[in-house]
């Protein structure tokens, strides 16, 4: 059906027997993977921290907990679409709908229950896995390009609706946020406080800072809180991956038609697919209001459910670590380089001769700054293009040039 | 391959051996202390420019930051000064902001409120800002206003028009120059009643979001209020490009006048087919059919082009202002002199308020001696000025907004070149486009600044 539009490798068939009794029922391989995943988020402050503060190299650091929040936020958000995308092949043109929609649940939850995040999260988590039920049960009875064309129409109703009929809900233009008029169900304010996010009376904004020589890191909670929630997703997914749950939705990608002659109902898997990775954007979107309490309807945008298409495949689509990385790389080039200016183009190039310098500045400016998109897009040509499987494939190709014998051994 | 096994026992070892590992060094931060989030050092002070650089708003974005960038050269002391000459507080001496040298972080908001907070807690938690200004749109505001009150920084607000930013969404670290809707209606009633007459229909086409509604809000109530009837009004899509079916039926509705609560792409667009079905020189009730937009900028009119002409608007400020109406306005020709020399064409009112809101900001740390926010708040609220070339302005403490005159504007019918598009055809006094601070229109009684707050 999508054979043509994405001619990504199914990575490794599912073995036939999970070894039993491994840790947390994985495969040791599978462990290993997620124990890069628990090792990375952990240490993440220091990873993406390489630079001393106040070096030239110092704005390359995205150690900063918004940044942080951010890669994990929209790697789950990227996993959950890979559960769709890259098991069953159906592109989905429209998952920032339940990431939004998650997001507003989360809010109201915030503004009328409590403050705390674990609530708003579940509430985000239910009400968007109900939203894409609905939205699936309708769309999953098309597929292909007819199918993405109808999750891009409700995407687009849902922004539409979120940014002007539906103002008195979802705030409109300005969003929502906590004010200091709200008083949720279960809170002590004072009145007039503005209410914050918090675990448990912890708040998200809490951060711890380690200074070492010049180095600062920074261990935010909110932070961590999504590292877990991330950890957990990641799991799942590795879990779904091996399932014969996954292996019917692989089915789907590669044959649909021979699928219904064997007497299965595809649809009832492309749905619970579609369910789940919606289920995923909700956790996504709750995560981001608990992280920062505001939502608007841009996030609903259709550009927005365009990111994670080219995340997922800038990746790597169908791989487990691909759409996390792609997510990171995206989140990096569009907080990092787009804040790259002349005058720190101008300063990096101040070595060179007045002509030289000016130079060098005219032909990098259009792809630093506002020109981050730029960047981006050759970047995704040079991916789908030369490595069609991604970032991923590229990390594989790379080890493959260091340990060649042992791939062809296994190979064989 | 190596073969390892996990086991739940051996987990359990790693991940207590490297959490102790890590909890030996900590020790917090010195600059706790302070008592208030990002203080800056001995040296320099850090601010964050929030602007559009992609988007719909993205030329006045531009326009924005040169005016910030000339601001900072101005308050380090380069160029001839500027407005620092005419500012009526003469608290600032070109040494920077208390002896610290101003350096600045630019950010893209995409004129999207996640894309804006995003790059604006970045300004904050990495390159420590200790104050972000900018944003080109009422909802990027409002989100950045909002997030700056939680994060105890300040808040200049660029160019935000709707009611909102100061009205139902104030916070007491949110500041704006800029003048709103409420004062749009106020400011253009009078004229279109002096110009139009005051038996006149008017029919509405809004822009299907906040800042529309509460413009066509504020534009109904202060020209019902002196005797016109509204007919009909009708919200676009914010998308729309061809607004030929909403221009269609205004003719036969009854009414002769046509408002158009539009800004941007969005004004040019129908603007321009309102145009070319021939409204302007259609009859209507006996009279002549008249377009007004309410919210007029440099930028749109250049896209309308011959469009504009003979169509009445509202704007905050204008170049030529000092040179019309003389020395009231001081401060005007000296900042355009130095936009100019810098840059080669006269500013957008967009340039002017954010290259004001950083002025003012610099000299109310100066007065207050300190860059707490609190502080700053202080010595912004019930402060006084002049010389900034819009005459004498308040900055209200109940509200954090700006009150002075309003400039009443029409299209040119023969513009001379692309950057004298408008003339000015009265100033409102600011008397008539004050209002209550508890105004329905900004929120009512339910509205309240809150708190300043300093952070951490």
């Amino acid at each position: 059906m999508t054979d043509q539009t994405t001619q990504t490798p199914v990575s490794t068939p599912a073995r036939a027997k999970p070894a039993k009794g491994g840790f947390l029922g994985l495969t040791s391989n599978d462990s290993t993977l997620l124990m890069i995943i628990f090792g990375l988020l952990i240490f993440a402050p220091f990873i993406l921290n390489p630079f001393p503060e106040g070096s030239a190299m110092a704005q390359f650091n995205a150690g900063y907990p918004d940044l942080m929040q951010r890669f994990v936020i929209f790697g789950i958000f990227a996993i959950g679409f890979n559960i769709l995308f890259g098991l069953t092949g159906y592109l989905s043109f429209g998952h920032a709908a339940f990431l939004g929609v998650g997001s507003y649940a989360a809010i109201w939850s915030m503004k009328l229950v409590t403050l705390n995040v674990i609530p708003a999260i579940i509430m985000a988590i239910i009400v968007a896995g109900a939203f894409s039920w609905v939205v699936g049960k309708i769309s999953l009875r098309r597929s292909g390009i007819y199918f993405s064309i109808l999750t891009l129409a409700f995407a687009q109703m849902s922004y539409a609706l979120a940014y002007s009929v539906l103002t008195p809900i979802t705030g409109g233009e300005t969003g929502l946020q906590i004010k200091n008029t709200d008083n949720p169900l279960f809170g002590s304010l004072n009145p007039g406080e503005i209410g914050r996010a918090n675990f448990f009376g912890l708040e998200m904004g809490n951060s711890y800072m380690l200074e070492i020589g010049n180095w600062v890191f920074t261990f935010n909670l909110g932070y961590y809180i999504a590292a877990v929630a991330m950890l957990v997703a990641f799991y799942l997914s590795i879990r779904i991956f091996r399932s014969p749950f996954g292996i019917m939705l692989r089915a789907v990608k590669s044959n649909q038609q021979r699928m219904n002659y064997t007497g299965l109902e595809p649809k009832r898997y492309t749905l619970w697919a579609f369910v789940i990775s919606g289920m995923f954007a909700g956790l996504a979107g709750g995560l981001m209001v608990a992280m920062d309490t505001q939502v608007g309807p841009e996030r609903m945008f259709w550009t927005a459910s365009g990111e994670v298409v080219i995340m997922t495949i800038l990746g790597g689509a169908g791989t487990l670590m691909g759409p996390v990385l792609g997510a990171g790389f995206i989140k990096y080039l569009e907080n990092i380089v787009s804040k790259i200016n002349k005058d720190i183009l101008h300063q990096w190039f101040a070595f060179l001769p007045d002509g030289f310098e000016d130079l060098m500045v005219t032909l990098v400016y259009p792809f630093v700054g506002k020109g981050w998109h730029l960047t981006m897009g050759i970047l995704f040509m040079l991916v789908v293009i030369f490595l069609p499987g991604g970032l991923v494939e590229g990390g594989k190709r790379i080890a493959g040039l260091f340990t060649r014998k042992k791939t062809a051994d296994k190979e064989s | 391959m190596s073969k390892s096994n996990f086991t739940r026992r051996g987990v359990i070892k790693t991940g207590a051996v490297a959490g102790a590992g890590l909890a030996v060094p900590q020790y917090l931060r010195a600059d706790g202390h302070a008592g208030f989030t990002n203080a800056p050092g001995d040296s320099e002070v850090v601010l964050g420019f929030n602007v559009p650089q992609s988007g719909p708003y993205a030329d006045e974005g531009a326009d924005e930051l040169r005016a910030y960038e000339l601001a900072v050269e101005h308050l380090n002391g380069g160029g001839d000064g500027g407005m620092l000459q005419t500012f009526s507080s003469k608290a600032l001496d070109g040494t920077g902001i208390l002896g610290r040298e101003v350096k600045y972080v630019t950010g893209d908001t995409q004129t999207k409120s996640d894309a804006a907070r995003a790059s604006a807690r970045s300004m904050i938690e990495k390159d420590g800002a200790i104050m972000i200004t900018g944003g080109s749109s009422s909802g990027v505001a409002v989100a950045v206003q909002a997030l700056c009150q939680e994060a105890g920084i300040m808040f200049m607000a660029g160019l935000t028009h709707s009611n909102d930013t100061t009205g139902k969404d104030r916070k007491a670290n949110g500041f704006r120059h800029f003048f709103n809707s409420y004062m749009t209606g106020a400011a253009l009633a009078p004229v279109l009643a002096a110009q139009y007459g005051t038996d006149r229909k008017a029919y509405h086409l809004t822009a299907d979001y906040n800042w529309g509604y509460t413009t066509e809000e504020a534009i109904r109530a202060s020209t019902e209020a002196m005797g016109w009837e509204t007919v009909n009004s009708v919200k676009t899509p914010l998308t729309q490009t061809d607004f030929s079916s909403y221009i269609a039926p205004v003719l036969n509705s009854g009414a002769d006048v046509l408002v158009l609560n539009h800004y941007g792409g969005n004004m040019i667009n129908s603007l321009t087919n309102a145009v070319q079905f021939g409204l302007r020189d259609a009859q209507a009730n006996g009279k002549n059919f008249e377009i007004v937009v309410p919210l007029y900028s440099e930028l749109m009119a250049r896209g309308a082009g011959a469009n504009i002409a003979g169509i009445l608007g509202s704007q905050n400020w204008d170049w030529k202002i000092e040179n019309q109406l003389g020395a009231k306005y001081a401060g005007t020709n000296a900042f355009v002199q130095s936009f100019g020399t810098k840059y080669g064409f006269p500013p957008s009112q967009a340039a002017h308020t954010t290259y004001v809101q950083t002025l003012l900001y610099a000299d109310a740390v100066q007065r207050a001696g300190s860059f707490a926010p609190c502080a700053v708040v202080e010595a912004l609220e019930g402060f006084e000025f002049d010389g900034m070339g819009n005459g004498p302005t308040l900055y209200r403490a109940d509200d954090h907004q700006c009150f002075k005159d309003v400039l009443v504007v029409r299209g040119k019918e023969n513009p001379e070149n692309e950057f004298d598009l408008v003339e000015i055809v009265e100033v409102t006094p600011v008397d008539q486009v004050t209002y209550a601070p508890d105004h329905p229109q900004m929120g009512g009684a339910d509205a309240s600044l809150g708190e300043c707050n300093n952070g951490a």
